[in-house]
């Protein structure tokens, strides 16, 4: 996948700004993303950087600047906004998983309904990426039975079960207890060697080192520096980046 | 996946159970003002209860209620097409024992309930005197029938399984117009005037109406009210705010006086009609909230995910956000349906007679004319056991769905 012209963006967003009532909460936000790339957004709470990734499927609204997905600009058209989120799976903190519904029922869902497979092949192919987070053997149970990490490894399944071209993940690790952190980041480092795009909102260090392509630095509403993870973490250039660093780590 | 780890083994916890007499001693008998109130009210209990049970061993009004057991529960229903009312409930039976072997869970309660209120009846049917050309059943043998037919459905549809899923809920659409077409005839049967119709069966025809039909129109009234088109929610909040600030009484009247007025024709709508028409109106109200409530206890985060997955907001709303925002306000509803079947009780104000009509006419039969003080008491006693056999089964059956949804949670 990643073969397919590495240098053109998937995602382009240019001078995005956002307003929370008189609260200026994105600032002129401009980022590019390639095809395959990893990308992990940090920094400190109230940032912006929740924010950021949820104007690309438009879960908030922009009010100044371009985003293009993979060729589509969001725009107030809803069928642009559906035809990105169809190409865009998304992992929150707080799982979202349905309550009412299985874990199967759960992954097939949306492929069922908006990607209008028949249930057969949408089941088999939610077998299929149940086997690869782990828990084939929990498909019939419903989320409150699972725990936190398993919960969180079923919304992966569930986003990847639309196959979309990228994923973004919102602090997907941050409600989970300690013990359960690691069996979700191994499923995304599979994930981001496979050559998804993935854009991470993570305070997970470790993994921004081992797979992150960029890492991005946000405060205030603003990205503030970015680069590669080594000179993100041995050589940070800005004030505010390195406040951030001796804070973390 | 985790590796087989020696886990300390768990003892049982304490008993902490303490004897009858301890108990009496700690709760009732512990000081001496306690002992005092506790005799004193002993000897106001004991003598309200026994005056009242040696009333009611020689109270002589109780062969009213029973002798018009029949002007009751089908008030002036033709006798010789009582069948038809028992054929109705005959079928709600069969459709209630078909689902509660398909589903089982909470279906499978509401059909025990429906089992527990047939015994009640079935109890008092075998007061039911034979009829002059009675075509219908004897009731004990009517109840046998109802019992092998739900427990029969059950066991049927457990063996069928998922096959009859589609049918059945094609069926239990269908229950409804069918039912009220047993009834009222039509189609070959001879039609039986809806001014003929009373007792139990109108105060179970309304409430079941009324619960039905305003259910879809509630749950669109709910939804309105979250509309993000402004008429539409100006429309729904002034319905809901509207209906809620008058009494149900003010709703009847404007349904059997008020309504005639404003459509064409309208001095020949049935008043059966015209009072489900306003039961229905007035219920919707309530209902909207109710599930206005359920809606606003869904997450945020459900509509995010649904959104995100790309399912449009008519999807997310009938897949997502209603079926989790129904299942959280099932108490409230079955709450909300045995208020309905007491307050139908209302109708008689617009001269229909329900149960609670058709106990004040048996009261006033000259025949009890020379019973001094009257029969009412034993008369409304008896319709008050009616009512309370529904509406407590009713609330049983809440409180289990409401322990089932509870496990389910966790």
């Amino acid at each position: 996948m990643s073969g397919n012209g590495s240098s053109e963006p998937i995602i382009i967003c240019e001078n995005v700004n956002k307003w929370y009532g008189n609260f200026h909460a994105l600032k002129d936000v401009s980022l590019r993303v390639k095809r395959g790339e990893v990308v992990v957004i940090c920094g400190p709470s109230g940032s912006g950087k929740s924010t950021f990734i949820r104007t690309i499927n438009r879960l908030e609204e922009h009010q100044e600047g371009r985003i293009i997905v993979d060729g589509i600009e969001m725009t107030n058209d809803i069928r642009n906004i559906d035809a990105i989120r169809r190409e865009v799976g998304m992992v929150f903190q707080q799982f979202n998983l349905f309550p009412h519904l299985t874990v199967l029922q759960n992954i097939t869902l949306a492929p069922i309904w908006v990607r209008k497979k028949t249930r057969k092949e949408a089941e088999a192919k939610a077998f299929e990426l149940l086997e690869r987070v782990g828990i084939r053997e929990q498909a019939h149970k419903y989320p409150g039975q699972l725990s936190g990490g398993q919960q969180q490894r079923v919304a992966i399944a569930r986003a990847l079960a639309m196959e979309p071209r990228i994923m973004l993940f919102d602090e997907p690790t941050s409600a989970l207890d300690p013990e359960m952190v690691k069996e979700v980041l191994d499923v995304m480092k599979t994930l981001a060697r496979s050559g998804m795009t993935m854009l991470c909102v993570t305070h997970e260090m470790g993994f921004a080192r081992e797979v992150a392509d960029r890492i991005v630095f946000m405060d205030q509403g603003q990205i503030v520096e970015e680069g590669t993870p080594d000179q993100f973490f041995t050589n940070p250039r800005n004030e505010r980046t390195k406040l951030f660093l001796s804070q973390i780590l | 996946m985790a590796t087989e780890v020696s886990r300390p083994t768990s003892r049982r916890a304490p008993r902490q159970q303490i004897g009858l007499i301890e108990w009496l001693r700690t709760n009732l008998f512990s000081t001496w003002y306690n002992v005092i109130i506790t005799v004193v009210l002993l000897y106001i209990i004991v003598q309200t209860v026994t005056s009242f049970v040696s009333w009611m061993v020689t109270a002589p009004g109780w062969p009213a209620a029973f002798t018009n057991i029949k002007l009751l529960l089908t008030w002036t229903y033709p006798v010789d097409q009582l069948w038809r009312p028992q054929a109705a409930m005959a079928l709600v039976m069969l459709l209630l024992g078909l689902s509660s072997g398909l589903w089982g869970g909470i279906v499978r309660m509401v059909a025990l309930g429906a089992a527990a209120i047939s015994v009640g009846l079935g109890v008092v049917a075998f007061t039911f005197p034979d009829l002059p050309g009675q075509t219908s059943l004897p009731g004990w043998l009517f109840m046998f029938i109802c019992a092998v037919l739900l427990v029969g459905g059950d066991q049927v549809a457990r063996l069928i399984g998922n096959k009859v899923r589609w049918p059945l809920i094609i069926a239990w659409l269908l229950a409804y117009p069918a039912v009220i077409l047993i009834l009222r005839g039509g189609i070959g049967l001879p039609v039986v005037e809806t001014k003929l119709w009373g007792g139990l069966i109108l105060t179970l025809i309304l409430a079941v109406s009324g619960i039905v039909l305003s259910f879809p129109l509630g749950v669109l009234l709910a939804l309105g009210r979250r509309s993000s088109l402004p008429v539409i929610r100006t429309f729904c909040v002034l319905y809901i705010e509207l209906i809620r600030g008058v009494p149900l009484v003010t709703v009847l009247f404007m349904g059997a006086l008020l309504l005639p007025l404003f459509l064409p024709g309208g001095e020949s709508i049935d008043a059966l009609v015209r009072a489900v028409i306003a039961v229905t109106l007035f219920s919707a109200a309530y209902l909207a909230e109710n599930v206005r409530g359920g809606l606003q206890s869904i997450p945020k985060g459900q509509v995010e995910a649904a959104r995100a997955l790309g399912l449009n907001v008519v999807q997310t709303t009938l897949l997502i956000t209603l079926p989790q925002a129904l299942r959280a306000v099932v108490p409230v509803l079955v709450g909300q349906f045995i208020a309905l079947f007491k307050d139908t009780s209302l109708v008689v104000i617009i001269g229909l007679v329900d149960l609670l009509g058709a106990a004040q006419n048996i009261v006033g039969q000259p025949e009890w004319l020379g019973i001094p003080g009257g029969v009412w008491r034993e008369t409304f006693l008896v319709i008050a056991a009616i009512y309370w056999v529904f509406s407590f089964t009713m609330s049983r059956i809440s409180k289990r769905i409401e322990d089932q949804i509870a496990r389910s949670r966790h």
